[in-house]
């Protein structure tokens, strides 16, 4: 059972357990919350971003930009806090039955979309069928895929039923691609009028200029403190820079640390936040040499990772192993080579028979993100002194998903996203039916009994083992070499207060933000 | 009758404009469908390993890459003739709204970059060519070789950053202003892109203006002129450079036809909306439509500044009008 609110969020825990109980009450007596006096601040908040969203349709919407003004403008059933623990959201609470095949959502009542139509169960049902049906096209379709029935038996209540316990359905629920849609509502009517449940509703749009977002007043939760938050697109990240330096823009997230750095100066500071996404060499243990676990292995004790992070991003990030998202860190030193070790890197090469050397291919992408090819050039450097030749194919980024969708690489330097929960993250790359593990290029039965585990255990110690069976049984065998982790930078200007940046990237913490 | 009308000098511009036009259609048709990727994948980037068959299906469907090529080429190609250039679903706005606002930034930008680059380019230009191999003529060729080598990425960006720094100047950091919404801040906005593109463009036009000027100098009828004692400032303006227009006149057509194709790099720094960012956004996210059909504006308003080219040299030296 879970029950709590939105209010918490970025409090401390005293004052958000009074807000919660406070709000649970008002949430029961009164229909319509009314928005919250003591954020009164207001203010008008310019955020420079270098490109303006892609969509406005929230089940398709993947790209960062998108993905960050629609969790502005739209609700969904749970949320992250900023922890990443997963919270109330428009489902106020749920049950689950004995069986774990039950899910009871029970939903929040009072609450309206941006054209002032009532959210009820029938919206639920109706964006929970429509995110399964194929012809939507909706991206995480998968992450329905043990909900068997969706029923509507009052206006409050949706009944999920199950094939099988879904551990980490509550965390699935709360991605922006599960937004809640009014079941009136069509793909081309949103594409132009986004119509939400969030804390923002949106204003005005200048397609590749601005995107303008204003307090929305009907909001469920406390309102948001701003009056409006305008995102500007600067294409170019240093120019971005200048216009927060003449007071233009007065937040912006960068991923340079070189850019990052020229914008801390007079009264800008910026913070650095640790990210779920992970740079990694994927193997393809599939293919060739690369499906001798020793050739993986070998590969795994030739690496350094901290002089791939150091040579190729400036040091700054962290080591990393398989999971990121804080609650299931993975061990970054839990794994058969810690360190760099060239004479087990020799002797897992002659257990494999190939004491001679190999040659593996690598498909690396430019343009997508700073660090790639450097990286690349830096493990091919590694590499060759332990007898492993890294040939090195860079690819213009269209170029790169084409090959990276088919699996056709011996290895891929990339740069994948994580999740908070591990099964979102993994499962779908891992276990031998996920829809990505032709691209992980690996799996084996122990991984998937894991990984059933950790979907079946409703206990949160209890995932943690076995999550961790999971990261150690992929270092074990060297199924991709986990490099490290980078960080964003969130640079403000100092009249801005109340933002909390997250691990995962969200802007979702502008509703308490304030601007002097 | 039909070889006559082939003769008509206007009429065969005409058809060789067109068939430049029908050219260029087909070629950045081949090309964008060359450059890996598609809509789809553009979109989701590399969750769309993750779609289903019937998704990729439906996808396909949504986008019209479910079509074959030569009906994706007529299709696109019959709705021009409507005025119907396409529909942009990133910005939901159709292509002909799109260029409407995007072409007058560009053509701003064009016409402000030019005359800058027209009143530093030709001036320095004679300054140099007054007195050949003189400390006068290295400064011009000094500055001439500033403006063709520094790159204009590195201009902009360090005046920008200087400036925006040191004076808190920066109405570029103000999101676009259009000429009819806000004039002032509109051309303060134009102010740096059109000194940094300029200063470019003034280095060819001085290099031009330089060597016309003494080309015609060493002509014979300057030499009669001087000797019939036509003041000094008259026969350089009128004669000298008179006679020398028709060189500055094809190099500023060249690097004003340029421009309209969007100065994407200056575009991008300073944030201005123009029709080269609209190129690249739609390469960007493989907007078939969206970019053969402002290519194809582009290429319109190349051959038009051709012909306008051309009127002008009719204008400036009765030779070509005679010919």
């Amino acid at each position: 059972m879970n029950r709590g609110n939105r209010a918490t969020r970025g409090a401390l825990a005293a004052v958000g357990v009074a807000a919660a109980v406070a709000l649970t009450i008002t949430g029961c007596t009164a229909p319509k919350p009314a928005p919250s006096e003591t954020g009164a601040a207001g203010g008008a908040l310019v955020v420079g971003v270098t490109s303006d969203p892609d969509t406005l349709f929230p089940w398709k919407a993947t790209q960062f930009q998108a993905v960050n003004v629609l969790q502005n403008l739209y609700g969904t059933l749970t949320e992250f806090d900023a922890d990443l623990e997963v919270v109330p959201g428009l489902a106020e609470s749920w049950d689950v039955s004995e069986d774990g095949l039950t899910v009871t959502l029970h939903l929040r009542e009072g609450v309206t979309y941006a054209d002032g139509s009532t959210f009820g169960s029938e919206d639920v049902k109706f964006s929970l069928e429509a995110i399964k049906n194929e012809a939507t096209a909706a991206v995480s379709r998968t992450s329905l895929a043990s909900v068997a029935a969706v029923e509507a038996p009052d206006e409050h209540t949706v009944v999920l039923t199950l094939t099988s316990p879904d551990a980490a359905l509550p965390a699935n629920l709360a991605v922006i691609n599960m937004a809640i849609l009014s079941a009136d509502d069509t793909e081309a009517a949103l594409n132009t009028t986004p119509n939400g449940t969030g804390p923002f509703v949106l204003d005005d749009r200048k397609a590749s200029q601005s995107l303008t977002l204003a307090k929305n007043d009907a909001y469920w939760g406390d309102a948001a403190k701003l009056d409006t938050v305008e995102f500007r697109v600067i294409p170019d990240e240093s120019s971005i820079v200048s216009a927060m330096q003449s007071g233009n823009v007065q937040l912006a997230v960068f991923d340079d640390p070189l850019v990052a750095q020229t914008a801390a100066s007079g009264t800008v500071t910026v913070e650095e936040t640790p990210q779920l996404s992970y740079h990694a060499l994927q193997l393809n243990a599939r293919r060739g040499d690369l499906a001798d676990v020793n050739v993986r292995l070998a590969i795994q004790c030739a690496i350094d990772r901290q002089e791939v992070l150091d040579t190729a991003a400036l040091g700054e990030g962290e080591v990393t192993g398989p999971i990121t998202s804080p609650a299931y860190r993975s061990d970054a030193s839990a794994r058969p080579c810690p360190e760099r070790d060239l004479d087990k890197a020799a002797d897992y090469l002659d257990e494999a028979g190939k004491s001679a050397g190999v040659t593996i291919k690598t498909i690396v992408s430019q343009g997508e993100y700073a660090t790639s090819v450097n990286e690349a050039q830096n493990l091919k450097a590694q590499l060759a002194e332990a007898n492993i030749t890294l040939e090195i194919e860079v690819l213009e980024s269209g170029a790169f998903v084409d090959r990276w969708i088919a699996a056709d690489f011996d290895a891929a330097v990339a740069l994948n996203g994580g999740r908070p929960d591990p099964d979102g993250m993994y499962g779908r790359y891992f276990t031998s039916t996920g829809n990505l593990n032709q691209v992980a290029g690996y799996s084996s039965p122990e991984l998937d009994a894991l990984f059933a585990e950790g979907k079946q255990s409703a206990d949160p110690e209890e995932r943690k083992d076995i999550y961790e069976q999971v990261s150690d049984h992929l270092e074990d065998n060297a199924a991709w070499i986990w490099l490290f982790t980078s960080y964003t930078y969130t640079a403000a200007a100092s009249n801005v207060q109340g933002f909390t940046p997250m691990v995962n990237g969200s802007l979702q913490y502008l509703r308490t933000t304030t601007v002097n | 009758m039909l070889r006559r009308l082939f003769r008509n000098p206007v009429l065969r511009r005409i058809l060789a404009a067109l068939a430049t036009l029908l050219g260029v259609a087909v070629f950045v048709f081949i090309m964008l469908r060359a450059i890996p990727g598609n809509q789809i994948t553009a979109g989701l980037g590399t969750e769309a390993a993750a779609l289903t068959p019937a998704q990729q299906q439906a996808l396909e469907a949504y986008y019209g890459l479910d079509q074959p090529l030569f009906v994706q080429f007529f299709s696109w190609l019959g709705n021009i003739f409507t005025g119907n250039l396409g529909f942009s679903s990133r910005a939901q706005q159709s292509v002909a709204e799109l260029t409407a606002q995007s072409l007058p930034v560009t053509l701003e930008l064009a016409i402000f970059s030019i005359v800058l680059a027209l009143v530093i380019g030709i001036p320095l230009g004679m300054l140099s060519a007054s007195r050949p191999d003189s400390p006068r003529d290295a400064f011009g060729q000094v500055v001439g070789l500033a403006g063709l080598s520094i790159p204009a990425f590195l201009l902009a960006t360090t005046l920008l950053a200087w400036l925006a720094s040191s004076f808190g100047f920066n109405p570029n950091g103000q999101g676009y202003a259009y000429f009819f919404d806000n004039p002032w801040l509109n051309l303060q906005q134009m102010l740096l892109p059109s000194i940094v593109l300029g200063f470019g463009i003034a280095a060819p036009i001085m290099r031009t203006t330089r060597t016309a000027v003494l080309e015609i100098r060493s002509n014979d009828f300057i030499r009669t002129a001087r000797a019939k004692g036509v003041p000094p400032r008259r026969l350089q303006v009128k004669h000298v450079l008179g006679n020398a227009l028709v060189p500055i006149v094809t190099m500023t057509g060249l690097q004003f036809g340029y421009l309209l194709g969007g100065a994407v790099v200056v575009e991008q720094i300073f944030s201005l909306p123009g029709i080269g960012r609209q190129v690249l956004l739609g390469i960007q996210q493989k907007e078939y439509a969206l970019v053969q059909s402002t290519v194809l504006v582009i290429a319109l308003a190349f051959v038009l500044v051709n012909l306008l080219t051309d009127v002008l040299y009719r204008m400036i030296d009765p030779r070509v009008r005679a010919a």
